[in-house]
């Protein structure tokens, strides 16, 4: 079985990388912002003086863990969310707020470089590719329920602002069906 | 022929330092980030200057021919009105001390909203024409020509401040911000140039009594219904006297709690404290609101909406004012109120006729405010309560910028949350996110309208952020405040970062644990959520 001792060693090959991948990755994330916030996203350690960098580093650990078969795949859609939820109020477009994922594919790509030619990793690296298209389309998935989110929050706050002149109307069930607590 | 553009050309990744400086970077008008311009017939009014129909993401913001000289013109009044704002230009050195603390840097990441920054955008106009190095040297001594551009900007980050204060706090000399945001949202205004969240709520408050725009009978209206509510859940009947002459306390609260869930339930609490204490106390149809959107925008309005309350006071010819749970209300009151008023020989040094405490704090302003009330009650036991009614509560505590950080009240809140919940569920957020270090909102300051989601999300992250990890940590329910606008604007916050945490005024929880002699068997809470070891008589009457 050739091919799966392949695809067994370029996946180690990516777990041993794993810490520089992440530095990387964080790194091209954290360069989108101006400098001067730059400087203060990667000095920063305390994860509540610094919550853009806490919430983006949680999420980016999350989302390469689960695609280096650390952790299992249902868990994708909440460490997507824990750095979308951030791009998709921080960026002024879906292409911005989601760029960060084909981010990895060219880190990836530099990472894997010396295997890249070799014909015998085509096939995986092919495999490995799709998944992060896969991941990417996932992430749209994700922007758009987070749009969705802020839009039924803005509602839900509209009704709130006069609730208790609805319940006095007695109108307060049928409106009140708040956004569920469901991430 | 152009090439498509990579992930990384997309956003811009760029290792350099920026070809520009800040004041050639012009200030974009992102949706979502703004509020929009105020309508011209809540201008017309309250008597503002320019009213007309314009228009952020417009480039001509039709700007009366004379802008300049009006912008300039208010800039000098005011530099000899306030020496604090002569003194908050002049002496800052730049050391970046306050720069990493405001809420919406952390948020947004955009450098404009370091506060050291966002004063200079004041400050660079303020060195151009109003210091000789700035007239000789331009850009070389920081100083910039005004232009219609930096209007714009001014607009777009003066109303992305919330005047919280958090940034005074770390600032070696004390500049304050906050001061510095009114009036340069003053300046703004006297082009006509104003947001319409605030000016909306500022018109009707002035108009009919109220933010929300109610009438007297609207109002009493609500107020009874309340009260009916009591009655329903707890068996307990709590008249809400209103206008009555005579009364020895007169009770202020902001319309939120009134018309507004979760404000509501706050003040059905209030009621039952009030019938509780036999208290002699009234409300009033003319000053129904508290809180004051007019002080958001200029100090001059902030005094016009205020004057109701004093006069009222006068009117119904009580003895002193209790206040309801409100932030910027409060500060209002305490720090304004009494300069612009004063003094106050109409009213009496503030005494609970239950215990006889003195509150001598609110010897000049004669308004007292709710926590430190009941807080009091309590520390002379005469509250009877039962914890287990909030067993479903699992708390930590919101310091709101203004009661906390602007007036101290970070202990009365703490001490009755600890006497209406049962052991061992109210747990503290981080030591830098809470008491004087407190992230505020982020919706603050008139700000809190629906259009600007985006950044109001931003600017609440940091808050998010600490009460997600007491809700991961501790299994944290629900987040108490004692401010009508973060009850308003936290819900939506908390819904959008974490979903499983609601909001809930301390009084409330005051309510929901009082025991009366005559009530009825308790099985809800004020918001008729079945109360720990009810929940199945709740779930078997669903069924039915």
């Amino acid at each position: 079985m050739p091919e799966k001792n392949v695809a067994m060693a370029l996946n180690d090959l990516l777990l041993q990388k794993k810490s520089d991948i992440l530095d990387r990755w964080r790194d091209q994330v954290f360069a989108s912002y101006a400098p001067e916030t730059v400087r203060f996203l990667r000095s920063q350690k305390d994860r509540f003086a610094n919550p853009i960098a806490y919430q983006l580093n949680r999420g980016l650990t999350g989302i390469l863990e689960v695609f280096l078969e650390e952790a299992e795949a249902e868990q994708i859609m909440g460490h997507l969310d824990e750095v979308i939820r951030l791009k998709a109020i921080q960026e002024a477009s879906p292409s911005r707020a989601l760029a960060f994922l084909f981010l990895l594919k060219t880190i990836i790509r530099e990472e894997l470089a010396p295997q890249a030619n070799d014909p015998a990793f085509a096939a995986e690296l092919s495999e490995l590719e799709s998944r992060l298209d896969g991941l990417a389309l996932l992430g749209f998935d994700v922007f758009m329920q987070r749009r969705e989110r802020l839009h039924e929050v803005r509602v839900s706050e509209i009704k709130r602002k006069v609730g208790a002149l609805l319940r006095r109307l007695g109108m307060g069930d049928e409106f009140f069906e708040e956004p569920s607590g469901e991430e | 022929m152009a090439k498509l553009p990579t992930p990384a050309e997309l956003i811009q990744i760029n290792y350099q330092m920026p070809s520009k400086g800040w004041m050639d970077l012009k200030a974009e008008m992102r949706p979502g980030y703004y509020v929009n311009a105020a309508a011209p017939k809540w201008m017309q009014m309250i008597d503002y200057p320019f009213p007309r129909a314009w228009n952020v993401a417009d480039e001509d913001w039709q700007l009366p021919e004379d802008w300049k000289e009006r912008v300039l013109q208010g800039m000098e009044d005011r530099l000899q009105r306030f020496r604090s704002l002569k003194l908050f230009f002049d002496i800052c050195v730049r050391c970046g001390a306050c720069a990493d603390k405001c809420h919406f840097f952390l948020g947004t990441g955009d450098p404009k909203n370091m506060p050291v920054l966002r004063a200079e955008l004041l400050r660079s106009v303020y060195r151009r024409y109003f210091k000789t190095a700035g007239k000789l040297l331009g850009e070389l001594a920081g100083a910039r020509d005004l232009t219609d551009d930096v209007i714009k900007e001014w607009f777009y980050y003066l109303y992305q401040c919330t005047i919280c204060r958090r940034c005074s706090v770390f600032c070696p000399y004390g500049i304050d911000m906050a001061e510095m945001t009114i009036l340069g949202r003053e300046l703004l205004a006297s082009v006509g140039i104003n947001i319409d969240w605030a000016l909306a709520s500022v018109a009707q408050c002035y108009d009919k009594g109220s933010h929300i725009g109610a009438t007297p009978q609207a109002f009493k209206d609500m107020v009874d219904f309340l009260a009916e509510e009591n009655e329903r859940i707890t068996g307990i009947t709590t008249p809400c006297p209103v206008n009555r002459k005579g009364a020895e306390i007169l009770f202020v609260v902001p319309s939120g709690d009134y018309f507004a869930d979760p404000g509501s339930y706050t003040f059905m609490g209030y009621l039952l404290l009030f019938k509780y204490l036999d208290l002699d106390f009234t409300m009033s149809t003319y000053a129904a609101e508290g809180g004051n959107f007019g002080w958001f925008i200029s100090h001059e309005m902030g005094k016009r909406l205020n004057a109701k309350i004093y006069e009222e006071a006068k009117r119904l010819k009580v003895k002193w004012i209790l206040g309801g749970e409100c932030g910027h209300m409060w500060r209002v009151c305490n720090q304004y109120m009494p300069t612009w008023w004063g003094p106050i020989d109409f009213l009496e040094e503030p005494v609970s006729p239950i215990t006889g405490t003195k509150f001598e704090n609110a010897k000049v302003h004669k308004m007292v405010h709710i926590s430190e009330f009941t807080a009091d009650l309590f520390k002379h036991g005469k509250l009877k309560v039962d914890p287990q009614r909030n067993a479903h509560i699992k708390l930590t505590f919101h310091d709101s910028c203004n009661t906390s950080r602007g007036m101290g009240i970070f202990e009365e809140p703490r001490y009755i949350i600890n006497q209406v919940l049962p052991e061992g569920h109210f747990f503290e957020m981080p030591p830098n996110t809470i008491r004087e270090k407190t992230f505020c909102c982020g919706s603050s300051s008139g700000i809190n309208a629906n259009e600007n989601m985006d950044i109001r999300m931003l600017g609440g992250l940091p808050r998010a952020n600490a009460v997600k990890y007491v809700h991961e940590k501790y299994g944290v329910n629900h987040l108490g405040c004692i401010c009508a606008l973060d009850r308003a604007t936290l819900p939506t916050l908390l819904q959008y970062w974490v979903p499983e945490v609601e909001i809930t005024g301390i009084t409330e929880l005051v309510g929901n644990a009082l025991v009366f002699d005559d009530e009825i068997e308790r099985t809800t809470d004020l918001r008729d959520r079945p109360l720990a070891g009810f929940e199945e008589a709740d779930e078997e009457e669903g069924a039915e």
